[in-house]
């Protein structure tokens, strides 16, 4: 039955003779639709002699031309060398010792190359100088392939010859000879025999030459001290493994404190060995590595720590001192200097105060307590820069008295505070020449850039520490047309021969005292047995002159002198720090190290202020994680003493001093590098006169910055099951079962450890015959550096997926180190908020009252991190489960278990479901969302044919849509076995090694065989502090976590 | 077809003919020759044996003489007469040179000091150990008329691969012939039959039967069986084309340089592993770089006469020997490198996808394979090409298939003691010791 009702679409229907009604009959839409909009110009279209069915030919055409021609394979040639160089397999790779000096990162280090290709930085085991490669380090080979390297000399912009180069600048050197305008070298610390002598011989041929070195982060104050009281510019050498006390003001001795690498001394002394380890006491104002791993740490402003610092020292010598200090630092100090009063000999002290007299202070006291860690004898060289004199220079070049200006690794308008003063003088120097891999903010000012090879390219010596002296030689051809700064220097002076001849000799007649060049070159390194002094000869001039400056200070007068500069200020405190990841900013345009995510903070391409939480909130700034899983963060202007940053993002920082703020170095880099890579802001321009501390204001601003935060969240919330932690107290005298229990499940009623067979689900393989591989983590040995990351990240061909990425939590770091804060003083204390809760506590919580006892508010509590938290570190890595959860949900197969204990992931036959990644529990498994290598979108280093140069040849690179994740490096396994099949003989405890356990030089990651019961790792694998992460989850992990120890006995 | 046959029969004769009347030609020339050279040899130098003497060269001097080019040192063909007629030297001063050359030089006898500059300050060896007559005969042997250029064999070669292909044309010719005949007979018998059948009166009855195809068509169970039949049919080809793509079986690219295996690896039975050295310690064979080429070389500008064949001529591998030479710089007049080197681009056969790992080494030095188990007979190849599909099936039914050698490899010794036990078996396959994991190859 239809229906008779009439539908009515309005009431002017009602008129029979509306036009509109008609109109609407005839027209369905009211409007004309655009369809020119989306079809294209009509009248271009119709012009065209393509039809619309010659086009579908075409497109059914070359669609199938192309499905015809992807059956066809590609045709590949293969082009051996006419005359194959002796040491090199196309297959095998060769190793070569070098040393990295660029002014701030110094190390012997050994190289890897593969045909002729430097892929990969590791640890040169066989020396004993300046610890181990840390995370830049590891990042630098990537700085070899950056495209944007400057290809060949320069003058104007224009490409030139380096005979025009060195014509023109021989020119002008004569002319300066013997005129009253000065000649000046500006350089990065080179610590090098050789460059000081060929400077000297410069110096004589040209007598109004001047050598001024500058380091862009200025550690003039403690240089200063040390000179004054020992002669020599340099630092006095710490070993902290010799120490049962560390008492830290403000030195952050685990990142780049006086040149860095004490990390592996300290970390041998903090592995709890017959109930002993070393404690380690830290008073500063920003969050560092140092304070992150201390077993106390006290947060307290600048200012207050030289206070601290003067009061510590009256504590422990008895003389007073007149500084005041709120009560519970005080109490702090006072129980550390008892505690460095009772160790004696057995303790140090350590300070980062940027100030001579607090560092003379520090080198008394460590005389005082005749410290065996202090070692005042061992002058580490490598930072020897001036401000002063620097200072001078630029007066000099403003008023006209420098003639020429020769500057090697360094880039002072980027890196000083008063860059618009130098760019003034520098247009006022006749003649400027700058050595630079880029064309930064100040090679781009000068006259003429000389192109300068990278390290891996350049011979040269360093001279790390006294007697100790490492080589750099070439490991690859120079890929461009470059010349070091030392070998144009031989060409201005006429000087027949290369550098390395020259290195050659002056190690021949100076250093080597009789051994040999040639294995000096082979192993990198040579102590020399009589620790002569014998790199002086450049620096001597230079060094008299400002030593006269320096009034040898008695340490009475350092002190009353300390104590008089703390000025309470009323305001903020802002702390200048250098980051893990960038340093001081040379290697900005290195994806990996922008990519890294901070120890710290967990954030990556980015520096921010770092504010402590009760400021936060007088400010009122905030942190919150946004829907997409993104951390965002307020803005403030932040101004000192005249000089304004506007925009800079604020992190939120627990353990942040209140009163202090911190930004980093390193950023707002603007020429020479990528358009991704210019991020942050310069810190530099609130350097002024090479203080790291300074009064600031800070001034909320609109708007909300997007932070590339990878962890949001920062509490353990008292899982004691992830990371396991007791005090050296209760590790000494309790049961194992006390402070690192295995968890327990009921079978039939009884309480049955989770490992034992009964309570699994799946039958056990056996896998004692073979290799049965594990991975140790010590978390007492972990500082947090990152060295394994990026030495993952190079070995494993990870790719870059940059800040938007990063941002969506995308990242694809096979091996990522967690860090987390207690939500109160202590994560023993979380532990046991978390058990007291009772019951939910729902009206505590609905009322908004989060102080109740029930577990809803305490849960809420626990995600707050302390204003003074414990810190841990945890490298989480895939664990190579014996029960992996994400093997048996992969309908393909594609990931699947080794007899070797490895959980192996094939590559090809993944199809992208990403069940196995959801399954995980530990979350380590890594998607390709994009096709990374040879795409545009991601402009990193594989998108071009010489960033590609860096890739491990023996690892496939993924493509999209493919799960990936840490395989224990098969590849190095795999090659250790075949090396031994090869030889016929039986492998050796140790030689076994994954990228991270190479690159840890703490100890703190250990690779090996378990069924050797011999090894090393089987009898960690035994050991009382060993434990799995998540063990309760069944899992049966290859990789092994050990219980952290804090030292937490007070005297 | 009878005349064809025919024709075909006296053209082979013809040949047959004229092979046999170059083949005389060619020894009676050859013939001529000997004599001549008997006679030479007679007239130049009545001591020494020519035939002693080849071997004694060959054995001493030819590492760097040549008869008829320079090579590290002068060509040495009528050296005697050359000296004797140039510089006035007897044969006493070619035997203490010979036998100690470098005494000679020093001694600033003139000639001898020249010489020495000439060929760029290399002494020549010291041969002490040559009597007088071993010096005779070497010098009688290179006293000898070059041979002249046999031009008779090649074409011998030629007709005999032509007999070949005749004789299967003609068998092919001599089939169709009988099945012509076979049929004329059988039309023949039927006519005959028709017309006895016609004279007979007898009337055969053309039966109206429905055409072949239109029962086919009626017989529906037919249909549905061929129609399967032949959908399966195409379902195993269309996955067999498609199993094949990407597998490059028998892939023989042309090389930029005629590189012949044969001649190197089956013919002088030269040792793989001498070109491909980095097979036993890297993961790739490696293609040999062009020094190593140079190796022999450098004295082997051109192949023997007997190395050509029908397909290729000895002008044709000279060629390719030369383009050797331009690629890695090499001046055959000089005998040094001029130092203008041209990689040669080869193409590449035996591709593996990036995803799969595969190392020379694992196989050539620790299992101890032998190269042709997986590249086929290339001692015999022409014309290199991919032997094996290079599958992954492929590797694991080898893996399945072949034992490990563990015997004197100390680094089995465990592993093996503890496997063969669990698995009660002696010997253990690669599957067993862990091969056919996926991680292995794919990481």
């Amino acid at each position: 039955m239809s229906s008779n009702k009439k539908y009515w679409k309005s009431v002017e229907e009602l008129n029979e003779n509306s036009s509109i009604v008609e109109t609407l009959k005839q027209n369905e839409f009211v409007e004309q639709i655009p369809t020119d909009d989306f079809l294209g110009d009509k009248d271009s279209l119709e012009a065209s002699s393509t039809t619309r069915r010659d086009f579908l030919k075409y497109v059914g055409f070359s669609t199938a031309a192309a499905s015809l021609a992807a059956c066809e394979g590609p045709v590949i040639k293969s082009i051996p060398y006419v005359v194959q160089p002796e040491e090199i397999i196309p297959g095998v790779a060769n190793y070569y010792a070098t040393a990295i000096a660029d002014g701030y990162d110094f190390a012997s280090i050994l190289v890897k190359t593969r045909e002729g290709r430097p892929i990969k930085i590791e640890n040169n085991t066989l020396s004993a100088a300046n610890g181990i490669a840390n995370a830049r380090v590891n990042a630098s080979v990537l700085g070899l392939y950056d495209n944007l390297r400057v290809k060949g000399p320069k003058k104007d912009g224009a490409s030139i010859s380096w005979e025009a180069l060195n014509e023109a600048v021989v020119t002008q050197l004569n002319k300066l000879q013997g005129s009253d305008k000065q000649i000046v070298f500006l350089t990065q610390t080179f610590a090098s025999p050789s460059t000081n002598k060929l400077v000297g011989e410069f110096a004589e041929k040209y007598p109004n030459a001047k050598h001024v070195v500058y380091d862009a982060i200025s550690q003039s104050a403690a240089l200063d001290a040390y000179q004054a009281k020992y002669g020599a510019r340099g630092f006095a050498n710490y070993n902290f493994a010799e120490a049962t006390i560390i008492v830290s003001v403000g030195a952050d001795f685990l990142g780049d404190w006086q040149g860095g690498g004490f990390d592996s001394g300290y970390a041998q002394g903090r592995i709890p060995k017959n109930g002993k380890m070393s404690r380690h006491i830290q008073f500063e104002s920003n969050m560092s590595l140092s304070g992150a791993n201390a077993d106390k740490r006290v947060p307290l402003t600048p200012s207050q720590q030289k206070a601290a610092l003067a009061k510590l020292y009256s504590y422990l010598v008895g003389s007073s001192v007149s500084a005041s200090l709120p009560e519970h630092i005080d109490a702090a100090v006072k129980s550390a200097a008892a505690a460095l009063k009772k160790a004696g000999c057995n303790a140090v002290v350590v300070s980062g105060i940027d100030d001579i007299n607090a560092q003379t202070v520090v080198l008394e006291i460590n005389s005082y307590l005749n410290s065996k860690a202090f070692d005042p004898e061992t002058t580490i060289k490598t930072r020897q820069g001036n401000d002063k004199e620097v200072q001078a220079l630029i007066a000099d070049m403003t008023a006209g008295k420098v003639g020429a200006l020769i500057m090697s690794g360094v880039n002072p308008i980027y890196t000083l505070p008063n860059a618009l003063d130098f760019s003034v003088g520098l247009a006022k120097v006749d003649m400027t020449v700058a050595f630079s891999l880029k064309e930064d903010e100040t090679s781009s000012n000068c006259q003429y850039i000389a192109a300068a090879p990278h390290y891996l390219e350049s011979w040269g010596d360093v001279e790390l520490k006294k007697g100790h002296f490492a080589l750099m030689q070439p490991t690859i051809r120079p890929l461009f047309d470059t010349k070091q700064f030392q070998e144009a220097l031989l060409a201005w002076l006429g000087k027949d021969g290369t550098y390395h001849d020259y290195i050659k000799e002056t190690w021949n007649t100076t250093i080597l005292n009789g051994s040999s060049f040639s294995d000096a070159l082979h192993d990198g390194v040579f102590v020399s047995e009589s620790k002569t002094v014998t790199s002086q000869e450049g620096t001597t001039a230079n060094e008299a002159a400002t030593s006269n400056e320096i009034a040898p200070a008695s340490s009475s007068d350092a002190l009353r002198a300390l104590a008089a500069s703390v000025k309470s200020s009323d305001g903020l405190e802002l702390a200048l720090y250098t980051k893990t990841g960038l340093g001081d900013g040379q290697q900005a345009n290195n994806p990996w190290l922008q990519e890294f995510p901070d120890p710290i903070t967990r954030t990556s391409w980015d520096n921010y202020l770092t504010v402590s939480k009760s400021d936060a909130e007088n400010f009122g700034l905030v942190n919150k994680n946004v829907a997409n899983g993104g951390l965002n963060g307020s803005y403030v202007n932040v101004t000192v003493n005249g000089t304004v940053i506007e925009n800079v993002p604020v992190i939120i920082q627990p353990g942040q001093a209140k009163g202090s703020v911190g930004l980093a170095f390193g950023y707002g880099r603007t020429a020479g590098l990528k358009e991704e890579m210019k991020t942050g802001v310069n810190a530099y321009s609130f350097y002024h006169n090479f203080k790291s501390t300074q009064s600031v204001t800070i001034e909320k601003v609109s708007g909300e910055h997007e932070f590339a935060c990878v962890q949001l969240h920062n509490t353990l919330m008292g899982r004691g099951d992830i990371i396991k932690e007791t005090t050296l107290e209760i590790f000494n005298t309790k049961d194992k079962n006390v402070w690192n229990k295995m968890p327990m499940v009921s079978l039939n009623h009884i309480e049955t450890p989770v490992t034992s067979p009964d309570v699994d689900l799946w039958d056990s393989f056996d896998r004692s015959i073979g290799h049965h591989f594990n991975l140790s983590i010590d978390l007492n040995a972990c500082t947090g550096c990152g060295a394994c990351v990026i030495a993952c990240h190079a070995e494993n061909n990870v790719p870059v997926v940059g800040k938007t990425e990063m941002r969506r939590s995308r990242d694809m770091h096979w091996l990522r180190i967690d860090r987390y804060y207690s939500s109160n003083e202590s994560l023993t204390a979380d532990i046991t908020e978390k058990q007291d809760s009772k019951g939910l506590g729902l009206g505590n919580y609905v009322f908004g009252d989060r102080q109740g006892d029930g577990s809803l508010s305490t849960f809420e509590r626990l995600e707050e991190a302390s204003d003074n938290p414990e810190v841990v570190f945890q490298p989480v890595m895939c664990q190579h489960c014996n029960h992996a959860p994400c093997e048996t949900v992969c309908p393909v197969a594609a990931t699947v278990h080794g007899r070797q204990g490895q959980n192996q992931m094939a590559y090809n036959r993944c199809v992208g479901t990403r069940y196995c990644a959801n399954n995980c529990p530990y979350k380590v498994r890594r998607f390709n969302w994009f096709l990374y290598s040879q795409n545009d979108e991601f402009d990193y280093f594989m998108n071009d044919d010489l960033g590609r140069m860096v890739l491990n040849p023996d690892v496939t690179v993924r493509s999209r849509g493919v799960m990936e994740k840490c395989s224990f490096c098969i590849q190095k396994t795999q090659k250790t076995i075949l090396d031994a099949k090869r030889d016929g003989r039986e492998i050796k405890d140790g030689e076994f090694q994954t990228a991270c356990s190479a690159a840890c030089g703490n100890g703190a990651m250990v690779f090996g065989d378990i069924n050797d019961k011999e090894s090393e790792i089987a009898k960690l694998k035994a050991d009382d502090r060993m434990y799995h992460l998540l063990e309760y989850v069944g899992t049966k992990p290859n990789v092994i976590y050990h219980t952290k120890v804090r030292n937490t006995t007070e005297v | 077809m009878k005349i064809s046959y025919q024709k075909l029969e006296d053209n082979l004769i013809s040949n047959m003919r004229q092979v046999i009347y170059r083949y005389l030609t060619s020894t009676s020339l050859f013939f001529g020759f000997l004599f001549l050279l008997l006679f030479s040899n007679s007239v130049f130098s009545q001591e020494g044996d020519a035939a002693a003497g080849k071997t004694l060269y060959n054995a001493n001097c030819a590492a760097c003489h040549r008869l008829d080019k320079p090579m590290t040192g002068p060509a040495l063909r009528y050296v005697e007469k050359r000296l004797s007629e140039e510089e006035g030297l007897d044969r006493e001063w070619l035997y203490s040179w010979i036998r100690n050359s470098a005494g000679m030089i020093k001694s600033g006898d003139p000639y001898s000091v020249r010489i020495y500059n000439e060929w760029n300050q290399v002494a020549m060896n010291a041969f002490p150990q040559l009597s007088d007559t071993d010096i005779d005969n070497i010098l009688a042997y290179t006293a000898q008329e070059p041979p002249a250029p046999v031009v008779a064999e090649v074409p011998v070669g030629g007709g005999g691969g032509e007999t070949s292909g005749v004789s299967e044309k003609l068998i092919l010719g001599a089939l169709a012939v009988l099945f012509a005949l076979l049929a004329m007979a059988l039309i023949l018998v039927r006519q005959t039959l028709k017309r006895f059948a016609d004279a007979k009166g007898v009337v055969i009855e053309e039966t109206k039967s429905t055409p072949i195809w239109k029962a086919f068509v009626q017989n529906q169970f037919l249909v549905l069986v061929t129609a399967i039949f032949f959908l399966l049919a195409s379902g195993y080809y269309v996955y067999g084309y498609f199993m094949q793509v990407g597998i490059d079986q028998g892939y023989m690219p042309v090389q930029p340089i005629h590189y012949s295996h044969k001649i190197h690896a089956g013919d002088n039975a030269i040792d793989c592993n001498y070109c491909h050295s980095s097979a036993r310690v890297s993961k790739h064979s490696g293609i040999p770089s062009l020094n190593v080429c140079m190796n022999c070389h450098k004295a082997i500008g051109e192949v023997a006469e007997s190395t050509a064949t029908a397909e290729y001529s000895k002008d044709f591998y000279d060629g390719e020997i030369q383009k050797l030479y331009a690629a890695v710089g090499w001046d055959e007049a000089t005998q040094s490198y001029t130092g203008k080197t041209q990689p040669v681009k080869w193409v590449r056969i035996h591709n593996l996808p990036d995803f799969a790992y595969f190392n020379h080494s694992q196989h050539v030095s620790v299992a101890g394979i032998e190269c042709q188990t997986c590249h086929g007979p290339v001692e015999e190849m022409e014309i290199m090409y991919q032997h094996s599909p290079l599958t992954m099936g492929w590797c694991i039914n080898c893996h399945r298939e072949t034992n490990v050698k563990v015997e004197d490899n100390a680094y089995y010794t465990k592993i093996h003691e503890e496997l063969s036990k669990k698995y009660g078996v002696e010997e253990l396959t690669a599957a067993q010791m862990g091969g056919l994991e996926c991680g292995k190859c794919h990481y």
